[in-house]
Order: C-alpha cells, then structure tokens, then sequence
C-alpha cells in the first residue's frame, strides 16, 4: 500500500561494512522475539497489511545502516528528546547504533572543530547517500540569530542538502517554524523547505512528532527504499491523513453535544468532549488517537488536555489553547473575529440610524409639498 | 385627505425562479448563520447523561451540511439563470462595463448615500451598486462554500467533497481555514442587515412596491420611467439585430 512517490534508491552503495540494524540489536542483547515484535508494531503504526512484517524484518536483517546528518537549527530538542524516549529498545539501535548518527549537535561524542570535522567527513564520504534529518526552523532576517561553528543555519543547511539522497524535516520548527515563527517572529523563522532545492522532503509533523511515528518514518525508508505517500502539506499518510478528532474516543460525546466547560467540571470528570475548552483536534492531523505517546500509554485528551493542534502550521497564532475563539491577527493587535464582527455591526446600525432620520426628513418635505 | 395623481405601470421585473432563488438563499443563509454560531460555540445543553442516548450537535452539523447543498446548488442554479433570465436577471447587469452603470453608481451615491441630491428613482430592476453588492455576495458564497468544503472533505472519501481541498495547504492549516469561514460569517450578516434596511428604505422612498416585487414580481413603475426604458429596450434590440445582421 505504502509504496513509492519518487523512487529515489535511498540506500548507500556500502563504501565499507556497516552492520545492520538486526546485528546491531542482537549484539545489544535484543532478543529475536523482541525485534520481531517491533517490526509487527511498525507494521501496524504504518497501516500496512500482514505481508509487510517479513519485508520489514528481511530489511532491517540484512539492509547496512544509513549514514545519517541530524541538524538542530532554530529549535528546543524537543524532537530529539521525544524520539531517545522511545520505549522500544530496537528503536534506540534504529538511530543510535543501527542507521548511524554520523552528526549530531546534541548526541555525538566530538566536539568543536572534531565534530564539524565529523560532518565534513560523512558529506564528503556518502555523497549522495546520506539521510539528512533536520530539527529547527531558519531565521530569514539575520544569519547571525543561528550561527553555527561560524557558519549560519542557512548555509549549513544549503550545504548538507546537496549531498543528501532526501531530507526529513522533524517537527513543527523544520516544517513551518513552529515557536519561533509565531506572531510577531522576530528572527523571520521559516520551515527547511525553501533551501533544500528539490531534494525529496517528508515533514514529520508534531511538537515534537511521536516516537513511533519518527521510528516508522525511518523503517518505512529502510524497508521501502523510497518515500512514504505524502499528504498535500508533505506529511506521510500514514500518520497524518486521520484528524485527532475522528480518531478521538471522546467522540460519542462530541456530536451528543456533551462538552466540559471547566477543567474541574462534573462534565469533565465524566470524560465529556473537550471542544469548549479549546480542542483543536477538529482541524488537527496527526496520530495520537491511534498509536498514542510513551509506548501507548496514553495522549493529552486521554489525560483530561485539548488537543493543542502542535502538528498544524499556524498553531501558536490562533487564539487561545483553552478557547474556542476565532482570532484574527492583523495591525499588530489580536481580535477574536467575533468582537469584530460585532464592532462592525454596531458601527452599521449606527449609520443605519443616521440615515434613517435623513431618509424621514426627505419623506416629510415630499408629504408636505402635496396639498 | 392628502393624494396626489401619478401615472403608474405595472412591470413584471422578477421572473419565478429568481424569487425563489432568492427566498431559498435567505433561508439558506439565515440557517448557516445560526447553525454555523451553535458549531463555533455550543451551549452546553445537557450533562449527566451518556453520549449513547443523544445526538443533537452531529443534528446541528447535520442541518449545517445539508443547508451548506442547498445553498451551494442555489447559486449555481441562479448562475445558469444570469444567462437564460430576462433583463434584470441577466449577468451584465452584475458586471457594470457601461458608462450608463456608472453614471447610476453616481446618482445613488448622491441621492440615496449622501443625500445631497433629490433625484427620483429610475432604475427598475437593480441598481448599479446593488448589483455590486451582490456580485460582492457571489465572491463571499464562493469562497465560504471553498473553505466550508475544505472542512467537510475529511468526513467523506466521496471525490465530490474534495473539490476544495487545496485551500488548505494554500492558508496553511486547516485552523485557518475554519478561521476564514467564521470572518465570512460576519460578511453574510452585515450584508443582510443592510440589504434588509436598503430594501425598506427603496420601497419607503420610491414607492414602486419594491418589497412585495420579490414576492410577486411585480413593480409599480411611474409611466415616464418605463416609457423610458421601453425606448432603451428597442434601441437595444435594434443595435443587437444589427449585430446578428452583421455576422
Ligand atoms: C452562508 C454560508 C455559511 C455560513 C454563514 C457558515 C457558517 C459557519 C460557521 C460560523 C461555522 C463555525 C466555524 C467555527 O467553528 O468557528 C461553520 C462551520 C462549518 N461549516 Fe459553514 N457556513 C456556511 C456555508 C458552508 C458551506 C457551503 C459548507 C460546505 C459544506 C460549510 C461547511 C462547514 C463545515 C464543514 C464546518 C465545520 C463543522 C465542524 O467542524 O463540525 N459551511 N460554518
Ligand atoms: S475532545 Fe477534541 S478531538 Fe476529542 S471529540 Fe472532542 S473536540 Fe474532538
Ligand atoms: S493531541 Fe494534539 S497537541 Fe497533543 S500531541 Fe497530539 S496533535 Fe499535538
């Protein structure tokens, strides 16, 4: 089902022995029964049907380890954070020991001019091989807001695109710049996807993505060699074509019209949909209803918390987490459009009066010229 | 007893399906509006009780979807209508490329805006800023039914409701698209409070019975208004067998 979009061969062409991911667990101790268990869980998280669990364990069995750059720009780990969080040990050796990390700011070991040396080095030796994974949104007003080992996060990016077999924008930061892009964006932050020129991109949206959706990202990769399918907004279908709100098992209570009004409510004890307080699961794509965060255990609506719509572009900038206003930005204030809406009216009626009694005295002239 | 003599004549301005146009699109809007607020903010009518024995918001956004058809077909179907209608309805009288048009935008804006002037009204149909005015409308229902069908897509795999969907990557999240649609929603009320007042206003001022025309039709048009254009309609004829002749 999920096959290619383009069918760029994104593996290397192994320049020197790398193991693979299954040799890379056993060595850790994973056992066969755990790996083979995870490569059923990815299955499942991508919708893939049965038959996709042999190819999934026949590629991480014998398929060598992607030579990986990882990014941070403009962003909190956030993404990074979410992703060495996942419960599964075989998606620690995934990242860690499996595909290689070749660069990364926050996990490598070198440091200073080791670690550009280390970059320089994966760019030069996987030249059209390499994965790179970006974590961060790229300021646009001034290079010097993101600098890097004196380079600025634009350059950086350019460079490490060129060489790259495809890019993965982790997050929201990467993808439409997330925080840093919110209203008034002082750093002028934008998503990666402008300075990659037409290398193919995934967006992972999310702040942060959950793991297992970052981990079935990658496997999809592995065992595909080629992209995921891509919703309109470059997100892979198989995590992002479902609304928060129709995977939603508060949904009974949602078209009955059953609403809390109030964290602490009876309506809220009884597990009532969150809609007035603020959900935005109604216009969020992502898979939190389904394959959940920490392993399953649980997601922000199961918690009692409204979908705060973390993996849409504009989420920051539209009114309160907690209220279902309509804001409008513009002129440097927020209104919510109602206020608006209601201002605009007030003025019309106003000027409805007024014409009114010019209209009468027009009238009464006309009735007193009949005799 | 105050009266005065005034030569009238009938006109039969609107024909049947642009009245029923208009009386299915003010229920149609009327009823979008309110079930539009009830999905932006429902009152919490009920607790205690579980979500199996009820369903009455998926009722409201039910009325809300089949009311969004009804509307949609309306003005496709009052679209076709600009082609087929008679004078008043037609599409050239919503699209002001004559200087006579223009020169009406003048008269109602000193006249009925302004009053600075006393002219007498002399339109029969629309008048030119009327007609702007609902060409505006037309722009408003266009995109109101684009970023309303955007929303919808998802509830359905049918390819007839995704005709809307690239306006979604266009704003950049569908949030926006909801936010769009809700802005909209002021437009639709703002211009039937004052499409309502200018109405009473026509019909308090020009007396030709404006209000009742659009339940029967007809209007009451002073002898010289319509002599007039009865002379433009010939005039009109004319240049346009011309035409056909020339072809
Ligand atoms: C005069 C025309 C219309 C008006 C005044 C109107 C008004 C509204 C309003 C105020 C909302 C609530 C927005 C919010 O949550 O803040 C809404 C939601 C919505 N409208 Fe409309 N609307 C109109 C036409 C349409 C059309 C043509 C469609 C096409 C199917 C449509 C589909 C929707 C959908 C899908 C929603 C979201 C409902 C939900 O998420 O449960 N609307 N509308
Ligand atoms: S809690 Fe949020 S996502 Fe769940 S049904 Fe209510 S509005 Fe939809
Ligand atoms: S429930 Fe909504 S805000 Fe929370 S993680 Fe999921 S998509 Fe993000």
């Amino acid at each position: 089902m999920t096959t290619s979009k383009s069918n760029a061969d994104l593996l290397p062409t192994a320049t020197e022995p790398r193991p693979t991911v299954y040799e890379e667990c056993r060595r850790k101790g994973v056992s066969r029964r755990k790996f083979i268990q995870f490569c059923a869980m990815m299955a499942a998280a991508m919708g893939l049907e049965d038959v996709a669990v042999p190819k999934i364990v026949k590629a991480l069995e014998t398929k060598p380890r992607l030579p990986i750059i990882w990014l941070h720009l403009q962003e909190c780990t956030c993404c990074s954070e979410s992703f060495i969080r996942a419960d599964h040990p075989v998606v620690a050796s995934l990242l860690f020991d499996h595909i290689s990390l070749d660069y990364t700011e926050t996990l490598m070991a070198p440091s200073g001019h080791q670690a550009e040396q280390s970059m320089e080095d994966t760019m030069s030796k996987y030249a059209g091989q390499y994965l790179l994974m970006v974590e961060g949104s790229v300021p646009t007003k001034d290079d010097a807001y993101c600098c890097i080992g004196g380079k600025s996060a634009r350059q950086i990016l350019t460079d490490a695109a060129k060489g790259a077999k495809a890019v993965i924008a982790w997050g929201n930061c990467a993808t439409a710049g997330c925080v840093q892009a919110a209203n008034p964006n002082p750093t002028g932050a934008v998503g990666i996807a402008r300075f990659i020129g037409d290398k193919p991109l995934i967006h992972v949206q999310g702040c942060p993505p959950i793991a297992d959706v970052m981990a079935g990202v990658i496997v999809h990769l592995l065992t595909f060699n080629s992209l995921p399918i891509l919703d309109d907004l470059g997100r892979p279908k198989a995590f992002y074509s479902r609304r928060v709100h129709d995977t939603c098992y508060r949904r009974a209570n949602f078209d009955a019209g059953l609403f809390a009004e109030s964290f602490d409510d009876e309506n809220a004890r009884r597990g009532y949909c969150l809609y007035k307080l603020g959900c935005k699961g109604p216009t969020t794509y992502n898979a939190c209803g389904i394959i959940k965060w920490n392993g399953g255990v649980s997601y922000p609506i199961q918690s009692g918390h409204p979908c705060l719509g973390c993996s849409e572009a504009g989420f920051w900038d539209q009114g309160s987490f907690y209220k279902r206003d309509t804001v409008v930005e513009g002129f440097g204030i927020e209104e919510t459009a109602d206020k608006i809406g209601l201002a605009l009216g007030a003025v019309t009626v106003a000027g409805i009066a007024a014409h009114a009694i010019g209209t009468n005295i027009r009238k009464r002239r006309e009735i007193n010229e009949v005799e | 007893m105050k009266s005065r003599k005034r030569e009238l004549r009938e006109v039969y301005v609107w024909e049947l399906p642009v009245r029923f146009f208009h009386w299915v699109n003010a229920l149609c809007i009327c009823v979008l509006c309110v079930t539009g607020f009830i999905i932006a903010n429902p009152p919490t009518l009920m607790s205690q009780v579980e979500a199996s024995f009820s369903y009455w918001f998926g009722i409201v956004r039910f009325i809300h979807f089949a009311t969004a058809f009804v509307f949609m077909f309306n003005f496709i179907f009052r679209i076709y209508w600009a082609f087929v209608g008679n004078r008043y309805a037609t599409w050239d009288n919503y699209i002001p490329l004559r200087a006579r048009q223009w020169r009406n935008v003048w008269h109602v804006l000193m006249t009925d805006v302004l009053m600075i002037r006393n002219e007498e009204e002399r339109s029969i149909g629309h008048n030119t800023v009327a007609t702007l005015s609902y060409l505006v409308l037309l722009l408003a229902a266009v995109l109101q039914c684009i970023t309303g069908f955007a929303l919808y897509a998802q509830t359905s795999t049918l390819p007839l409701f995704q005709w809307a969907t690239w306006i979604t990557p266009l704003l950049g999240d569908e949030m926006n698209v909801r936010i769009v649609h809700h802005l909209l929603t002021w437009f639709f009320i703002l211009f039937t409070v004052i499409h309502v007042y200018i109405v009473f206003y026509h019909d308090y001022i020009a007396r030709h019975g404006l209000i009742s025309s659009m339940i029967g039709g007809w209007k009451n048009i002073p002898e010289d208004v319509a002599e007039e254009e009865e002379k433009l309609e010939q005039k009109e004829r004319r240049r346009s067998r011309r035409a056909g002749h020339a072809v």
